[in-house]
């Protein structure tokens, strides 16, 4: 109300003065009747008339969602590895044929310490594995036999601890594969079973280790020969990396992290594959003829469950990729705890052309980086 | 006598003698500077960062705040979040922020009428700093509609109670000495209690200043210094008594009156305006005892009549100033200042209002515990106490 108007206000209102003050304040006493005791004015503190400018008269410009994001850019090429890229950077090291007529496949692994720029402008001193966080996405065939040649010269003792199927001395605990700086150890155990799965440093304090990078994706493609079921030989086939049938789909290597960066034991930045709204500022470019398949892990530390949600879409879930068949039909949304992951498989076929998002379902997650966009068209548009 | 059998150096003597030292003071700084004595402690550690918010403006626009810097090296701010989302924000000046200055940060975020905001300051280490908006409210703006309001407010809390209070000045002449004693020393009880009140809430809001203001000690030595000042002023030309001593107990009270104006004005910035009918009438109630402590030494003048409406104003005016200025979010350092000021003005209308009164007096060391005086002095002091207790929310 205008300030001339306050005077005719009933003077028998308990409120004068507040409305009073109200008006001369332009200030809500919502709180302020509560606490000056007298019974509360329904209208005290919503009469916005007496806001000389009503903030929700009109939309508050450049207040709307477009402003939910970081400002400025993160240096790819400084940190020299680039989330876009990230997603289909699939490491499968070097093979040779073994006398046995099995396939001997090698990695070779660096645990490096490395400042990274985790969110435009945010740096954080970060522990990796190759320099890139997450480490390179490993993959390999399953039956084949496997060496990680893993070194340290990182400034901490060091691991690589793999979820799958091996031997003790393999298990990069300590006493096992847990190797100070300047060492180096030979993992070797064969690619079992098929699936998706991780790796990650199992040095202690887990926690520290875990959450200053030290993860990447471990996928074991299924090996269509030992499938006897033709049907489940075609899913199979398809997985298989460098197969005719893989060459349809769109794989995506997708890792969902946080960064603790000031160490308080709450992540200050979300993300997919590091960079908090990286695919936010630089969509993933989907085909829409084709079929897209995510391998997805879960590494946030600190909180207990990370999601995945799809929008305007609904995808088949395969919880840990080590069936043939989906775990989940028709889903649009997934959970998973830490080091929990899962393939998911949908198509956009049927969609019209757009930006289609993707995020955790905790918003606040998504508010902290977690968001990305599918920029969804044909292959020639 | 040696000093007198000293030669007088030449000019161009003692002047090099003073240049010598400052010559060798420059050249340290600069050695230590080019040396970096300290680079051998260089252990890798990150800068200390601190990050201070000093004003807090919410408007149509979405949140502005002043943010002052006082790390070791110059800061950068690298995002903002509001409420656990990161939103886009606008720096001005733009850049890296140098120790000791202060920039703007605007968010354009839809805050929400009423409720509480929490706004972090991400810096490029990844320090986090946190600023609490507890109830957000649009800040007042500078209109005249909105100066007059809040003059009015100012008037029923500093001007009126001082000039109910003067009004019982005419009752308090036919007082004998008893009386007029046991009316000094209420005086100086409630002063006793405003200098408290006062104090505390200075060293109060010094804590919330950036550290390179170094709160405590301005307070102290900045009501101090007030304290030597107006003393010194005071007794230019003999002791204060009388009208004169009415005008420094109105300069103190006046001083006081700002700080409660800053702390109003504060309230309604804040959005934490718990000002009802009740309150205003608490302020008015504790303030009343001014308006009688301002007469007590007048009471064997006769004063002119507009020496009243001026004490009035002297008094109670800065009310209005201190909710003006309050109500535009201010620095809490500059409050913090504004108050100790005021402290030590109130501490020297103690000594002298102490001392008009043991001149009023054969006996100047037995009359501080005669009943009347120190009843008076304790009566004021739980008066202000208890009357208090209507105003602290």
């Amino acid at each position: 109300m205008p300030a001339d108007e306050a005077t005719k206000v009933d003077p028998s209102r308990r409120a004068l003065l507040v409305a009073g003050l109200a008006a001369a304040g332009g200030a809500a006493i919502a709180a302020g009747t509560a606490r000056s005791q007298t019974a509360p004015d329904p209208m005290a503190g919503h009469d916005m008339s007496a806001m000389s400018t009503d903030p929700y008269a009109a939309p508050m410009s450049g207040m709307a969602h477009g402003n939910m994001t970081t400002v400025g850019r993160v240096d790819h090429a400084g940190n020299g590895f680039d989330p876009s890229s990230m997603l289909t950077d699939w490491y499968t090291g070097t093979t040779e044929l073994l006398p046995d007529g099995r396939t001997l496949r090698t990695f070779e692994v660096s645990a490096i310490d490395r400042e990274i720029e985790i969110a435009p402008g945010i740096v954080f001193p970060a522990w990796t594995f190759n320099g890139r966080v997450p480490g390179p996405a490993l993959r390999a065939k399953e039956g084949e036999k496997l060496r990680i040649i893993f070194r340290n010269y990182g400034s901490h003792p060091h691991s690589m601890h793999f979820h799958g199927i091996h031997s003790a001395r393999m298990d990069g605990v300590p006493g096992a594969g847990l190797i100070g700086p300047g060492e180096e150890f030979v993992y070797e155990f064969d690619a079992k079973p098929f699936g998706c799965h991780l790796y990650h440093c199992h040095a202690l304090p887990l926690k520290r280790h875990m959450h200053k990078g030290m993860y990447g994706l471990f996928v074991i493609d299924p090996d269509p020969a030992r499938q006897a079921d033709p049907a489940l030989a075609t899913v199979a086939a398809s997985r298989l990396f460098g197969s005719p049938e893989n060459a349809n789909w769109q794989e995506l290597a997708m890792v969902m992290n946080a960064f603790d960066t000031n160490f308080d034991g709450g992540n200050e930045v979300y993300a997919v594959n590091t960079v908090g709204q990286a695919y936010m500022n630089v969509p993933i470019r989907i085909d829409k003829t084709r079929p897209v398949r995510i391998y997805l892990v879960n590494v946030t530390e600190f909180d207990p469950i990370n999601s995945f949600h799809l929008h305007a879409n609904f995808f088949d879930y395969y919880d840990t990729g080590t069936q043939l068949t989906p775990t989940l039909r028709t889903v649009d949304l997934i959970m998973q705890c830490q080091a929990q992951r899962g393939i998911l498989e949908f198509s956009f076929s049927d969609h019209e052309d757009g930006m289609y998002m993707f995020h955790a379902h905790q918003s606040e997650f998504t508010e902290l980086g977690w968001v990305g966009m599918f920029d969804v068209r044909g292959p020639e548009a | 006598m040696s000093d007198q059998s000293q030669p007088t150096r030449p000019t161009a003597i003692r002047l090099l003698l003073v240049l010598l030292p400052l010559a060798a003071i420059l050249g340290s700084f600069v050695w230590i500077a080019s040396l970096d004595p300290l680079r051998s402690f260089n252990n890798g550690a990150p800068p200390v960062e601190s990050l201070t918010v000093e004003r807090t403006i919410l408007d149509q626009t979405g949140i502005q705040i002043l943010v002052r810097a006082g790390g070791s090296e110059a800061m950068q701010i690298a995002q903002v979040a509001v409420d656990d989302a990161y939103w886009s924000f606008t720096q001005n000046p733009p850049g890296p922020i140098a120790r000791g200055s202060a920039v703007w940060v605007q968010i354009p975020y839809p805050w929400v009428l009423g409720e509480a905001h929490h706004v972090a300051l991400v810096s490029n280490t990844g320090t986090v700093f946190g600023h609490e908006i507890a109830v957000a409210v649009p800040t007042p703006k500078a209109t005249a509609g909105q100066f007059r309001m809040q003059a009015l407010v100012g008037a029923l809390v500093g001007l009126l109670p001082v000039a109910l209070g003067l009004m019982f000045y005419p009752a308090m002449r036919g007082f004998g000495t008893t009386g007029m004693n046991f009316v000094l020393a209420l005086t100086v009880g409630m002063l006793a209690f405003l200098l408290l009140d006062m104090m505390g809430e200075a060293t109060e809001l010094a804590a919330e200043a950036a550290a390179m203001f170094q709160g405590s000690a301005m307070v102290w030595l900045s009501a101090l210094a007030s304290f030597l000042l107006l003393m010194a002023i005071g007794r230019w030309r003999g002791r204060p008594e009388g009208l004169a001593l009415a005008f420094y107990i109105a300069l103190g009270i006046g001083l006081h009156n700002f700080g409660e104006g800053l702390a109003i004005g504060g309230a309604f910035a804040a959005g934490a305006a718990g000002l009802g009918t009740f309150l205003v009438l608490g302020f008015a109630l504790h303030n009343v005892t001014e308006g009688i402590g301002i007469a007590a030494p007048m009471l064997r003048i006769r004063p002119p009549l507009w020496s009243f409406a001026a004490l009035t104003l002297l008094a109670g005016g800065p009310a209005v100033i201190g909710i003006w200025v309050g109500s535009l979010a201010y620095a809490p350092q500059w409050s913090a200042l504004a108050l100790a000021v005021g402290a030590g003005a109130i501490l020297q209308v103690m000594v002298e209002v102490t001392a008009y009164l043991q001149r009023q007096n054969s006996d100047r060391l037995a009359i501080l515990f005669s009943p009347a005086v120190l009843g008076g002095f304790l009566g004021g002091i739980a008066f202000m106490y208890v009357t208090a207790a209507l105003i602290k929310v």
